[in-house]
């Protein structure tokens, strides 16, 4: 039942292994000790109860999934999968939304690590008015702005291309990209750029040189949010794709859902193979979550 | 505020005085690579972002709609030439007609919409906020398996959101639901969840409050690890109970971190539309819409109405600003200049 941590534990540090301290853990009461898993464990069934309600009923045929019986799995098939994978464009989404997404991640940390680079280093004009406009377009509803992009884009000629939701995304996942980075940079000591500088470096030369290697928790994170924000985006992508073979993954699902009879033991299937790639980059990302995510609430 | 490497800028003149080149030369030649290094970020917002809310404002004063968005109505006539004239029922300006529609109830259902979304939104930051620190705490402890903990309770946050939204809907669902099965076999009556508003909404805040919980528990967390373990012993040595510590410890410690996290939770869940969208779709006939949704759906379904898809817009973000305003003042008020 004590707070000790081991001084000097850094928030990177901890968030590899935890830092068992045997001294503390024996004075830790078993009863509380017990009360304390109980309650994380009854946390974590909570937290993955419905993914892998949703992974048992794909492998169910359809008269089990749509029933009222209490079964985990009963006759498990694997015939939903296939009926996805081979009857259905999905292979086609998968490869739009992947490149979609792709793009949008390797762009978003470009532009987030530079925009966030200058706002952590450089005082120049208009830099807390940027701050203030990054808030307010998180306040912007999608639903409302749809239309108007819609015609910039027709404007624009790129009605029905991987661009149009790739520059539609940025606009989301970026702003709080760069903050967060922001915050991430700032927790990097100064005194590494000025020594850089005396070293000849220009400003782009020690950003990129100096500080993204050293803010890869940070650069973890928004690779992260940037895939996922693309990844299950579904209003921009049923407004700006309109042929077939240009669906991504989230808006093709749609197709399962008709009106009435939604085709649910499918949807169960897909949904399980949409996960599985946001499910990689999170175990990729996950280690950094803790830290890299922090810095920019601390000193947003 | 970070240490900055160059001076501050109420030093320098705005970029756009040109009364007095020599600053503004000297200005540029300062800040010009920060300036460069924002520049893509401000143009993709400002032609996405700005430029629609700029024309989404003009447009709420007017009443275009899909149908009468043409000047001219042209038609081929037998020769094969087309004839242009005028649209007798062309769109104009209608002034605040739109805003005094929706704010009296003429048309939608504005207020009970923000009553929703405001029991939505409080609920589930609430719920989010306190579940999020109180796993936080208990993750914060040195422990066996607490790199599994951790994996598992992020998990959600991994889903897709419309992924979530349909497994939640999947459970709830009247007929076959996992969660009606479990009522039934432990002797209780099966509940039609989307009969009445307050289940029907109760299952979305379920739904929400499962899908957030990760990134605030995340947040606290690092935020506590930030805090210097030297304070914890000091407390301990003078003995302080956890109780104490906690309160006088941790949450002083995570008063920034938490008011970052509030006010944006408080903003993507009033906005938050997948979830209501796909979990309640409004049902019982649109009584669990938020006002996003709502708004969605009114100006959407049937002829597209522009223009009051614009004035919803316009509502909501002031409502939003006027929100966060505040919410700022009362910070400020308390010495967080933030």
């Amino acid at each position: 039942m004590t707070m000790t941590m081991a001084p000097g534990t850094t928030a990177g540090q901890s968030t590899h292994t935890p830092q068992v301290n045997k001294q503390s853990r024996a004075k830790r009461s078993p009863l509380a000790s017990l009360g304390l898993h109980a309650t994380l464990i009854g946390a974590s069934l909570i937290a993955v109860f419905p993914i892998v309600w949703v992974v048992l009923s794909s492998f169910k045929p359809k008269q089990w999934v749509q029933s009222s019986e209490l079964t985990l799995v009963k006759e498990p098939t694997l015939g939903n999968y296939s009926y996805v994978l081979f009857e259905t464009n999905f292979p086609t989404w998968m490869l739009n939304s992947v490149i979609i997404a792709l793009c949008t991640m390797a762009i978003g940390i470009l532009m987030s690590a530079t925009t966030g680079y200058a706002l952590s280093r450089f005082n120049f004009p208009g830099r807390r008015k940027l701050m203030m406009v990054f808030l307010v377009t998180q306040m912007f509803p999608v639903a409302v702005l749809i239309v108007p992009i819609y015609k910039i884009m027709a404007t624009l000629g790129l009605i029905n291309t991987h661009a149009s939701l790739v520059i539609a995304y940025l606009t989301i996942a970026v702003p709080f990209c760069s903050w967060m980075l922001k915050g991430y940079f700032d927790s990097i000591p100064t005194s590494l750029d000025e020594a850089a500088s005396i070293d000849g470096c220009g400003p782009f030369q020690t950003f990129w040189r100096v500080i993204m290697p050293l803010a890869r928790p940070g650069i973890a994170v928004t690779a992260f949010y940037t895939f996922l924000t693309a990844w299950g985006e579904v209003a921009y992508a049923s407004a700006f794709i309109q042929t077939d073979d240009r669906f991504t993954l989230a808006y093709g699902m749609q197709q399962f859902v008709p009106q009435f009879n939604a085709q649910w033991e499918y949807l169960t299937a897909a949904a399980v193979l949409v996960t599985v790639p946001a499910g990689l980059v999170f175990l990729y990302a996950q280690r950094h979550l803790v830290s890299g995510l922090t810095a920019g609430g601390t000193k947003g | 505020m970070s240490t900055d490497t160059a001076t501050p800028a109420r030093t320098s003149p705005p970029p756009r005085e040109t009364r007095r080149p020599g600053r503004l030369r000297r200005s540029w030649d300062k800040h010009w690579y920060a300036w460069a290094m924002v520049a893509p970020v401000v143009l993709v917002l400002g032609v996405l972002i700005f430029y629609p809310l700029g024309r989404g404002i003009l447009l709420s004063f007017t009443n275009l709609t899909e149908a009468n968005q043409l000047a001219e109505i042209c038609s081929k006539s037998i020769t094969g030439t087309e004839v242009c004239k005028p649209n007798p029922n062309a769109w104009e300006i209608v002034g605040v007609d739109n805003y005094v529609n929706i704010l009296t109830g003429k048309v939608g259902e504005f207020w009970q919409q923000f009553g929703v979304t405001l029991l939505w939104t409080v609920t589930c930051v609430v719920f989010h906020y306190g579940l999020g620190l109180g796993l936080a705490v208990l993750l914060n402890r040195p422990m066996r398996g607490r790199g599994i903990y951790r994996v598992l309770l992020i998990l959600p946050w991994a889903v897709p959101a419309f992924v979530s939204a349909f497994a939640w809907r999947f459970m709830f669902n009247e007929q076959f639901g996992l969660i009606n099965s479990l009522f039934e076999s432990v002797g209780l009556d099966r509940v039609e969840w989307f009969a009445d508003w307050k289940t029907a909404l109760l299952t979305a805040i379920i739904a929400n409050i499962w899908l957030g919980v990760p990134f605030m528990m995340v947040t606290l967390l690092g935020g506590m690890q930030t805090i210097p373990g030297e304070q914890y012993e000091a407390a301990e040595i003078d003995g302080a109970t956890p109780w104490q510590r906690f309160v006088n410890i941790t949450l002083p410690g995570l008063r920034s971190v938490s008011m970052t996290v509030l006010l944006l939770g408080f903003i993507w869940t009033f906005n938050m539309f997948p979830i209501i969208f796909l979990v309640t779709g409004g049902e019982p006939a649109g009584q669990t819409e938020i006002l996003v949704t709502g708004a969605f759906r009114s100006a959407f379904e049937g002829i597209r109405n522009y223009s009051l898809s614009s004035t919803y817009g316009v509502l909501i973000l002031s409502i939003l600003l006027v929100f966060s305003v505040f919410y700022r003042r009362a910070l400020r008020k308390q010495g967080e200049v933030w």
